[in-house]
């Protein structure tokens, strides 16, 4: 009898796979490339956490040594987490908020200045320029900030940004946000050019006059989607921040001052070749990222409900 | 009867009867805080467009007071030192960006059609792997791409700059959230008439995803744009143009200038493609699929 169901049930299974089977071929093109390229590097690297692996030699497997080195003696790596936290305490909900305001600010206005002001507030997005930051922030009275302030008589000596341990954390923060407004900004402005008018109208009728109800009542529900997609891509940018930090405040930063979990794990990977140990890093960091995904999702639904 | 048409007359002035102090205001303080994020963007071309001994100069200058191209000049200068002509190299990068931006759309548009709208075995488990994909970020994981690579004997050849980069899980959960927001309703219409999955994804639900679409091709071409060759090819042939301009670039301050006209030249491409796509998303006017 139990076989029987079993039976069935497998029968079933099968007949609704070949019932959907284009659906299957439609997303076979993306899925044998995901596969190849992303599954199964990831699948290949989830045990290296567990391993001493050198890049020379085979890992070798140590148990759960590299995580209880980390929360018990690497004193960088408690460090990190603090500078992480703060980092992304600043830069994710401040970013997530400037993106959803300038997608929206931008969106009250003419056609043409909204192609000029997207493209402002995304451009730095887009660039490289790490030598330009270097120069304004310039520890030399050359420095554009230095400079500026000296004019206006702010300071009388120029300051030290970039390794003035006081003032690397902040530099870099305001740096990362200047560079955040991407993905998540362009998927929101996208969303707001994508609300069906006769929504508006709707709204209209039913005696909606100003802006802030138009969106209180029309325009956050029906962005659901994009409000969680730049969510995600919030949560990963600032998160994993790192290469911001390297290429203006130097690699290591003073003091640590800027040493976040990520570019802990680029010390042990890239520069150190201990990439079990570096994979133990990124593991905790993917944890913790995805425990807060799962956090906000469910949040943004209930809001959405 | 006349009271619902005047209310869609009021409804379709909806921005003709908005108080024009706010949208001002709105201008204002998007005028300045635009001026501040500009800044840096700014200084690096007219710092590309200073000669050498303006660049050091204190205080530092705005402006350009003698602006020349010398620096562009040095830069195509020291290109043309490789032993490849520097025309193959733009063919190299306009090649790659070109083919991965527009598998990644065509693929990631239907898998998100797909994993959006039909429930099959497996579509959820699929959709939770591309969150997954989204927020694990070993740095592990290119040291298995480049062995997977390596496996397939894809170094040093075209393929392995081309094939890691189609499938974005970033395109594919950016184009899911979008379709997610087409009505059932639609393409179950759709689906009475008699269509296909493959039709209804590109004959009834693309046409209304430009916006998403257009985005994605930004994303796709920006990123497919920057691909540096790094060690994945190692014959000068298949290099593309941001690894020698960051070659080029890379000796100091003392080439400071040229790492600015670097900069600039890299960004044009991106621009004119986001211009094009931001006009097109701008022009959207999404209108309900399903009239009565």
């Amino acid at each position: 009898m139990a076989q029987n169901n079993t039976e069935k049930k497998s029968s079933s299974l099968w007949r609704s796979i070949k019932q959907n089977k284009a659906c299957y071929a439609m997303l076979a093109p993306f899925m044998i490339f995901f596969i190849v390229f992303t599954v199964v590097p990831v699948v290949m690297s989830l045990p290296m956490g567990f391993t001493d692996f050198n890049m020379a030699q085979p890992p070798k497997y140590v148990g759960l040594s590299n995580y209880t080195t980390l929360f018990l003696s690497d004193k960088i790596f408690i460090r990190s987490i603090r500078v992480t936290l703060v980092f992304a305490l600043f830069t994710g909900p401040i970013s997530y908020i400037l993106c959803f305001l300038l997608a929206w600010l931008i969106n009250e206005l003419h056609p043409k200045l909204k192609t000029v002001f997207t493209l402002i507030f995304y451009a730095p997005s887009m660039a490289n320029v790490y030598t330009v930051w270097q120069l304004i922030f310039s520890g030399d009275m050359n420095g554009y900030l230095n400079s500026f302030l000296i004019n206006l008589g702010l300071i009388n000596s120029p300051v030290q940004w970039l390794t003035d341990g006081r003032y690397v954390l902040g530099v870099t923060i305001v740096v990362q946000l200047w560079i955040s407004l991407g993905a998540g900004f362009l998927a929101l402005r996208a969303g707001f050019q994508n609300i069906d008018r006769t929504m508006y109208e709707a709204g209209a009728i039913e005696g909606i006059r100003t802006r802030w109800q138009e969106l209180i009542y029309i325009v956050i529900p029906s962005m659901g989607s994009q409000l969680m997609f730049a969510a995600v891509m919030q949560i990963v940018s600032s998160f994993t921040a790192g290469t911001v930090a390297q290429n203006l405040v130097g690699f290591p930063s003073t003091d640590y001052k800027a040493h976040t979990i990520m570019t802990h794990a680029y010390d042990y990977g890239w520069v150190r070749y201990e990439m079990g140990y570096a994979s133990a890093i990124c593991m905790i960091l993917f944890v913790v990222m995805y425990a807060l995904n799962r956090l906000i999702s469910k949040l943004l639904s209930k809001y959405m409900d | 009867m006349s009271q619902i048409n005047t209310a869609k007359l009021k409804a379709s002035n909806r921005q003709a009867g908005r108080k024009i102090g706010g949208t001002v205001a709105i201008f204002i303080f998007l005028t300045v805080l635009g001026l501040f994020m500009a800044m840096p963007i700014y200084l690096t071309v007219i710092m590309s467009i200073k000669p050498v001994e303006e660049l050091f100069i204190f205080p530092p200058k705005l402006y350009a007071v003698r602006p020349t191209l010398d620096n562009f000049r040095d830069m195509f200068e020291v290109l043309h030192q490789n032993r490849v002509p520097f025309s193959r190299y733009v063919f190299n990068s306009i090649f790659v960006t070109l083919t991965v931006t527009l598998c990644q759309c065509v693929f990631a548009s239907m898998a998100a059609f797909v994993l959006a709208k039909c429930k099959f075995p497996g579509s959820r488990l699929l959709n939770h792997i591309i969150v997954i994909a989204l927020l694990y970020q070993s740095n592990v994981i290119y040291i298995m791409q480049y062995m997977v690579m390596a496996k397939l004997r894809m170094i040093d050849t075209y393929a392995a700059l081309i094939l890691p980069s189609i499938a974005s899980p970033m395109g594919l959960f950016l184009m899911r959230q979008s379709i997610s927001q087409v009505p059932d309703s639609m393409i179950e219409a759709a689906k009475v008439d008699g269509a296909g999955y493959f039709r209804i994804c590109w004959q009834i639900v693309m046409p209304n995803q430009k916006p998403a679409l257009m985005t994605l091709i930004i994303f796709a071409f920006q990123a497919a744009w920057n691909i540096q060759t790094g060690a994945l090819v190692f014959q000068e042939q298949y290099k593309t143009l941001p690894t020698v301009v960051t070659q080029a670039a890379s000796s100091g301050m003392a080439r400071a200038g040229i790492a600015m006209a670097a900069a600039v030249f890299m960004l044009i491409p991106p621009i004119i493609v986001f211009m094009i796509a931001q006009k097109q998303v701008i022009e959207t006017m999404a209108h309900s699929g399903i009239k009565e």
